[in-house]
């Protein structure tokens, strides 16, 4: 399969997330710029990597969500593309409406960096079919607006829906979201947007490799 | 050229701590009696037409596309 990664000015986590699917993946993921206004076709997942887009002004993600390569990775969904937003990236695709609520300020006010434990609360989604149901996995978080929300008739429907894909157990929850949401998927199940950085968690170089399954499963490297 | 000010709040329900944490902090002040405190944001858009009708029609396009999201927040719209 291939990756692509977008790139906007003001994102920091980008050569982490280039450098991971690298090395999952064996080949280079094609960068994008914001500017662009078509993905190729061959691509078969997009990410939108973490950092702070447009110095986060407005809201998180909020000016991002409004460049012309948003427009091309929304048509990209639709049709199907894998797509996977970590951080900002996640905050940049619910203002871009490919995911359902917003993300807010953390409960404490504070900035949370730290790894948390995270449930795999749906594992039979794209992304996470080389967890198994239930498993508790480590990963890094790092954020000032992580907090999930979003009423409580779109809440009901996620869960109902099964498009938590991740939970922060009880006792880790760094921000307040409702339900422990760490991360969800679309309802076509293709999108998937989280505020955890597995990206750091791959290799025994960064303590473990947590956050490998995720991309192996994303890129078609895993049995379903 | 019309001047207008778009003032963004958050829903009813959301909940918002830094509104909360600003209550606190006027408490400490001595300001006893401060019931609750919401943040929102405040927009001075100067717009080029002269045509109110237009510009209102206009603003509201603009809370609704980026000024606002409108899945935590209302914005109210005031040609000045």
């Amino acid at each position: 399969m291939k990756a692509a990664v977008i790139l906007l000015p003001g994102l920091n986590r980008d050569r982490d997330m280039i450098a991971a699917l690298t090395k999952i993946s064996g080949q280079a993921p094609q960068t994008i710029w914001q500017t662009e206004t078509s993905i190729d076709d061959d691509v078969d997942l997009i990410v939108i990597p973490g950092g702070f887009s447009y110095g986060d002004y407005l809201r998180c993600g909020a000016i991002a969500a409004r460049m012309p390569v948003m427009q091309a990775v929304r048509e990209k969904a639709e049709k199907g593309t894998r797509v996977i937003g970590v951080c900002n990236g996640f905050q940049i695709l619910l203002e871009a409406g490919l995911l359902p609520g917003a993300l807010m300020r953390n409960a404490s006010l504070k900035f949370v960096c730290r790894e948390v434990k995270l449930e795999v609360t749906n594992a039979k989604t794209a992304f996470t079919q080389g967890y198994s149901q239930g498993q508790v996995i480590r990963c890094p978080v790092a954020h000032h607006d992580g907090n999930y929300f979003t009423d409580p008739g779109t809440l009901a429907d996620l869960e109902a829906s099964n498009q938590v894909a991740f939970r922060y157990t009880a006792d880790t929850n760094p921000n307040g979201s409702l339900n422990n949401i760490a991360g969800i998927v679309n309802k076509a199940g293709n999108v998937l947007g989280m505020m955890p950085h597995p990206e750091n968690l791959i290799e025994p170089a960064h303590g473990g490799s947590d956050g490998r399954a995720l991309f192996e499963s994303a890129l078609g490297l895993v049995d379903a | 050229m019309i001047k207008a000010r778009v003032t963004v709040t958050l829903k009813n329900g959301v909940l918002d701590p830094q509104g909360k944490a600003i209550e606190h902090a006027l408490g400490g002040l001595g300001f006893s009696g401060v019931d609750s405190v919401r943040q929102g944001k405040v927009f001075d858009v100067v717009l080029e037409t002269s045509d109110r009708a237009k510009a209102e029609a206009e603003l509201k396009a603009m809370g609704e596309k980026l000024l606002a999201n409108t899945v935590i927040e209302d914005f109210a719209v005031e040609v000045l």
